[in-house]
């Protein structure tokens, strides 16, 4: 015959043993609780703040800009003026649209602001595909459309129209650009992936032309291609638009500067996870100073289960449950407030809610191992406790 | 004379620390089944050092141990507490209650170390508190109790598994004496075979320590240790 605790028991008996001692019990999964939930904290708020720049990314990974170059002399060397057409032609190519940089046209509220104050707004000349190509949305009002060729009408950047004053739209509502009247018919929200819109005042092409004498091709082409073919489409783009002058022109992916800015988002968190984990250790050292001073006051009931017929292992196991189930109590409870603070920041910031599940389990492991760590040493000291010695023990 | 529970043979046993104290010396006692057994002495003889042995709690220094017919001294410590779930029960002079169980869970845990289902625990538990007369009680937390119960409780507890030997330290030393005399009465009636025994063919046997002269009265035979050595013994019904 073999002296045998069944497993149903040992967790029964280890539960008993932390419900005996409520509030001890409680403070110690709280320490648990608090480190966990910084963890996951953490990391899910990293990760939220990321998905939304993620979203964009998997959104934005078609679009692709040719811009002009500079020549020796610094001065901007303009695309061709057949140069969206080409482009447009190349059968992976979805939408193009076309701006140009108007120079030296500053944007003002009304005549009564000075022309040096014009808090950084360009005037930009842009074809009527450019949301859809960049995937703005109008805040405010519609886009340009075919009128804007033949009247003076502007749409604002989301940042132009903030530091303009200008929130709502009234037919009255105009900006003066240059010396002349525009009327304001809408505003864009703001474009993460070509943040140059942000600050933008956007007029036709032909009102360029007619009003600011502005010819020439443009100066910057956006393109949307199949996402399957970016690469053969990027490779393509210098030869098709200047055929002969490939250094006159840069390809870019506005994507690569999501993909940096993601990057600077998960900077920290290595840091902060390195803190979550040291307030895990903390929160261990506390369960293992309980479990040891519980070893010392239970000596009694120590001895006891060893005349009842206990071996040294149901000992050891029974402690060791005791502080792995307090561990996983904290775990649990650190989980939930993890979760919850995650969710109040995203909230707050206008993120998605975004935790990674691996993360979940990984605080959860955490606690379970500390539990497990904290737990080894006590109850190595009550398994190897003497039954006569416990048994004597006041 | 029937076959022994208990053989001590040439039992020895000496504490190194903190200095070397010698608390048997060449001990031999043989305690037949269904034997009431009082062991006395004064404060120091040897009496707890005797029953700690008896009770496979503890190893001598040299000689041989057997309870139930089994000998002790080769086995491993897993295999001593098998014996100790198997064929020993304890009675302690401070009870041992869980006091966060109930009277019926803290008798249940004589049998948690035998792998006994829980549900079979708890209604084997029931029957033994009914042999010590306390099933008034069984819902009651064990700190509700007054010290002859707590007692009955852990006499309940020790006898639940049905053990061989039944060994009880100083039982009456936390009680008055009208009380304690109750519980030497219980512990006297659970000797022999015809204790409610299942089979009485396998009687318990019961080893009390008591320094108390009148408490060991009630036990069929007595046993005097002075010194770490019997001097005096009633000696087994032949």
């Amino acid at each position: 015959m073999r002296s045998r605790l069944r497993l149903p028991d040992a967790f029964a008996v280890a539960l008993a043993g932390t419900r005996a001692r409520r509030l001890r019990s409680a403070l110690s999964a709280l320490g648990i609780a608090i480190a966990v939930a910084a963890v996951v904290a953490v990391l899910g708020i990293a990760e939220s703040a990321k998905a939304d720049l993620v979203d964009e990314l998997g959104e934005n990974g078609n679009l692709l800009t040719v811009a002009s170059g500079q020549s020796i002399n610094g001065r901007e060397v303009p695309l061709p003026v057949t140069a969206e057409a080409m482009i447009a032609r190349i059968p992976p190519v979805r939408t193009v649209a076309a701006v140009a940089t108007v120079a030296a046209v500053p944007v003002r509220r009304s005549s009564a602001i000075p022309k040096a104050q014009t808090g950084g707004t360009n005037v930009l000349a842009a074809t009527t595909t450019l949301p859809r190509t960049v995937s703005a949305r109008m805040l405010l009002g519609r886009y340009l459309d075919a009128r804007a060729d033949r009247y003076p009408v502007t749409v604002l950047g989301y940042e132009a129209a903030r530091i303009m004053g200008i929130g709502s739209l009234g037919a009255s509502t105009q900006v003066l650009l240059g010396d002349q009247y525009f009327t304001v018919v809408g505003v864009l929200a703001p474009v993460a992936i070509a943040p140059e819109m942000d600050v933008a005042a956007l007029i036709s092409f032909a009102q360029a032309e007619q009003r600011f004498g502005r010819t020439g091709g443009p100066s910057r082409i956006y393109l949307r291609a199949d996402p399957e073919q970016v690469a053969a489409v990027a490779s393509v783009l210098t030869a098709t638009t200047v055929p002969g002058a490939e250094e006159d022109v840069q390809v870019r992916r506005p994507s690569d500067l999501l993909v940096a800015r993601i990057a600077a988002k998960g900077a920290f968190v290595g840091l902060f996870l390195g803190l979550g984990g040291v307030a895990l250790l903390i929160a261990g050292v506390g369960i293992a100073n309980i479990m040891v001073i519980s070893v010392l006051e239970r000596r009694s009931e120590i001895g006891l289960r060893r005349a009842l017929g206990a071996r040294r292992s149901h000992l050891a196991v029974q402690f060791l449950l005791e502080s792995t189930m307090l561990a996983a109590a904290g775990g649990l409870l650190g989980l939930a407030l993890g979760v919850a603070a995650t969710a109040v920041v995203a909230r707050l910031s206008g993120n998605p809610l975004a935790i990674p599940p691996e993360g979940l389990a990984a605080g959860l492991a955490a606690a379970l191992l500390i539990g497990a760590l904290a737990g080894a040493y006590p109850a190595i000291r009550a398994a190897r406790l003497s039954p006569v010695e416990a048994l004597r023990a006041l | 004379m029937t076959a022994a529970a208990l053989e001590l043979s040439g039992v020895h046993k000496v504490y190194r620390h903190p200095v070397p104290v010698t608390a048997l010396t060449g001990v031999d006692l043989v305690v037949g089944a269904g034997e009431a057994v009082a062991v006395t002495g004064a404060s120091g003889a040897g009496k707890s050092t005797l029953l700690s042995i008896l009770g496979t709690l503890e190893r001598p220094t040299s000689g041989t141990v057997r309870v139930a017919g089994t000998d002790t001294s080769a086995l491993s410590d897993a295999r001593l507490s098998a014996v100790r779930s198997g064929s020993l029960g304890f009675v302690f002079q401070r009870f041992f209650l869980l006091e966060h169980l109930s009277v019926l869970d803290n008798v249940a845990t004589g049998l948690l170390y035998r792998g006994v289902p829980a549900a079979a625990r708890r209604e084997r538990a029931a029957e033994a508190l009914r042999q010590v007369g306390l099933t008034g009680r069984i819902g009651h937390r064990a700190g509700q109790l007054s010290g002859g119960e707590r007692q009955r409780v852990a006499i309940a507890r020790a006898i639940v598994g049905r053990p061989a030997v039944l060994l009880a330290d100083e039982p009456t030393g936390s009680l008055d004496s009208a009380t304690g005399a109750g519980i030497v009465d219980l512990l006297a009636a659970l000797a022999g075979p015809l204790s409610g025994r299942a089979d009485p063919g396998a009687p318990t046997t019961v080893v009390l320590i008591t320094h108390d002269t009148a408490v060991a009265a009630a036990m069929r035979r007595q046993v005097r240790l002075h010194d770490g050595r019997i001097v005096e013994d009633t000696g087994s019904p032949s």
